[in-house]
């Protein structure tokens, strides 16, 4: 009951917090990242150059880093502005935020380049083909070329989507919440359960990795039908 | 004047000039057929009247009406490059199907799809949706391919997939349809089903450019030929003229080459 109490809820609420943190980065990089990937290939040099040198930065340093600094920088320029921007959410829910922030920054950058390789092997006939049909540049993109590039994408993006879910972790270097840092944190406190917190909570990883190895791979055979 | 009248189309690519000056005219109904060696500018000038390549200098009219013209429309926007695409259909040497569609959709994506843009009344748009359903079905028994209607690519064989790909030019019933090497991409015991379906075609009295490798069968559908070197078209004529009697000896070198069977 003991073991329950101390171990398991905690461990349920960390996965949630987990959870929380891979949902909602997907939900905002997925289409973030097909926009960088579009600004990545803009003829409006300007455009272009930002959208790269984005990618090359965050590519460029550790996610971990990153987390850190978007952390902290709030505090900071209002310390330096002088007038003390009061936040109007709770200390924790900004970390969590900033943490969320970065982590979409961060898997944007990632998936704008496997977007932009996906729509670069897309052969030129397909575009010609929709021209010469009359096809604008987006029903061109939204009704030829979309659903080609999924296809060819799903496999290096489930591969990120999957080290996502691990690296939710990272989030440790600002707040206490996610799955990782509570597992930690048992263990260093309670040390006659041993490893089992720690053993546990990579049940859970697999469990949610599990699960989505299978929904990719239903995504993946559901575009059988055809082709590229 | 002409049906369709092209005057002085030129183009180039970095310091290669690919047209130097290509001038051709053809009457409604008619069969003209570009022959000639890799290189010559066929295909680039097929891309020209379709607007994939914006030509350098030149002028290009159908009906009599000036659809581009190099000195007013250097830089056209995308839609008015639609517009002039549309007098066109283009069949490709690789098919070009859409893939993820079956073969009516492929047919009658486009025309749904410039539907659309209409806005009409939900009424009026379930009708036209069925008129568009109804031609593809159409075009699709004129091609012989009735039932492979709900076939996707993967499943056709090339000459299927290049005879879907006529249908679905058709479906937007182009001004003149053109053809870049139609068979070139088939296994020979296929290339007769798609010669077949444009032989068919002629007999339906639609206009057609083919720039093709098939002497014998461009010898038979053609009203006129056109044997391009170099960037111009070094000799033109109807048929007999090019084929029989040659004038110029870069097309008696071309058809001794061509015609050689071993």
């Amino acid at each position: 009951m003991q073991f329950i109490r101390i171990v398991i809820f905690p461990l349920l609420e960390g996965l949630l917090y987990t959870g929380l943190i891979f949902l909602i980065t997907l939900a905002a990089s997925l289409p973030l990242g097909l926009l960088l990937s579009f600004g990545s290939k803009s003829k409006i040099k300007p455009i272009s150059m930002l959208t790269r040198g984005l990618v090359w930065v965050i590519r460029g340093t550790p996610l971990m880093l990153q987390i850190l600094c978007l952390d902290i920088a709030p505090g900071l320029i209002s310390q330096a502005l002088g007038c003390g921007i009061q936040f109007a959410l709770r200390q924790e829910w900004q970390h969590f935020m900033m943490v969320c922030i970065a982590f979409t920054i961060n898997y944007s950058c990632y998936f704008s380049e496997i977007y932009r390789g996906g729509i670069q092997s897309i052969p030129a006939g397909q575009y010609e083909a929709a021209q010469v049909l009359g096809m604008t540049k987006s029903q061109t993109f939204s009704k030829v070329v979309f659903l080609q590039v999924i296809k060819r994408i799903i496999a290096p993006m489930s591969n990120e989507i999957i080290t996502l879910v691990k690296d939710t972790a990272l989030a440790s270097v600002v707040i206490h919440l996610d799955l990782f840092t509570v597992a930690k944190g048992i263990v260093n406190t309670n040390p006659q359960y041993f490893l089992w917190p720690l053993i546990i909570s990579a049940a859970f990883y697999l469990i949610i990795n599990g699960l989505l190895t299978v929904l990719l791979g239903k995504l993946e055979r559901k575009l059988d039908y055809f082709k590229v | 004047m002409a049906f369709f009248e092209v005057k002085n189309i030129k183009k180039q690519f970095g310091k290669t000039e690919v047209l130097k000056g290509i001038d051709f005219s053809m009457e409604k109904g008619q069969v003209l057929s570009i022959i000639g060696s890799s290189g010559s500018g066929k295909t680039t000038l097929l891309r020209c009247l379709n607007f994939l390549e914006t030509p350098d200098m030149g002028t290009i009219a159908i009906n009599g009406e000036t659809i581009f013209d190099s000195i007013k429309h250097k830089n056209l926007k995308d839609n008015e490059l639609r517009e002039r695409r549309l007098r066109f259909g283009l069949v490709f040497q690789s098919f070009n199907l859409f893939p993820q569609y079956t073969v009516m959709e492929n047919i009658t994506l486009a025309p749904i799809l410039q539907l659309k843009e209409k806005k009409l009344e939900k009424e009026e748009y379930k009708h036209r949706v069925e008129e568009i359903q109804t031609n593809a079905k159409v075009l699709l028994d004129r091609v012989n391919l009735t039932e492979k209607c709900g076939f996707y690519p993967c499943e056709l064989s090339g000459g299927q997939q290049q005879r879907v790909a006529i249908a679905r030019a058709l479906a937007l019933s182009p001004d003149i349809l053109c053809f870049d090497e139609p068979t070139s991409a088939l296994d020979p015991e296929l290339t007769g089903e798609v010669l077949h379906v444009i032989k068919e075609l002629k007999s339906a009295d639609s206009t057609m450019i083919i720039v093709t490798h098939e002497m014998e069968f461009a010898k038979n559908v053609s009203d006129e030929v056109i044997f391009m070197a170099n960037g111009v078209i070094e000799e033109q004529g109807t048929p007999k003229e090019v084929f029989e009697h040659p004038q110029s000896p870069l097309t008696q070198a071309f058809l001794n080459k061509s015609m050689e069977t071993f």
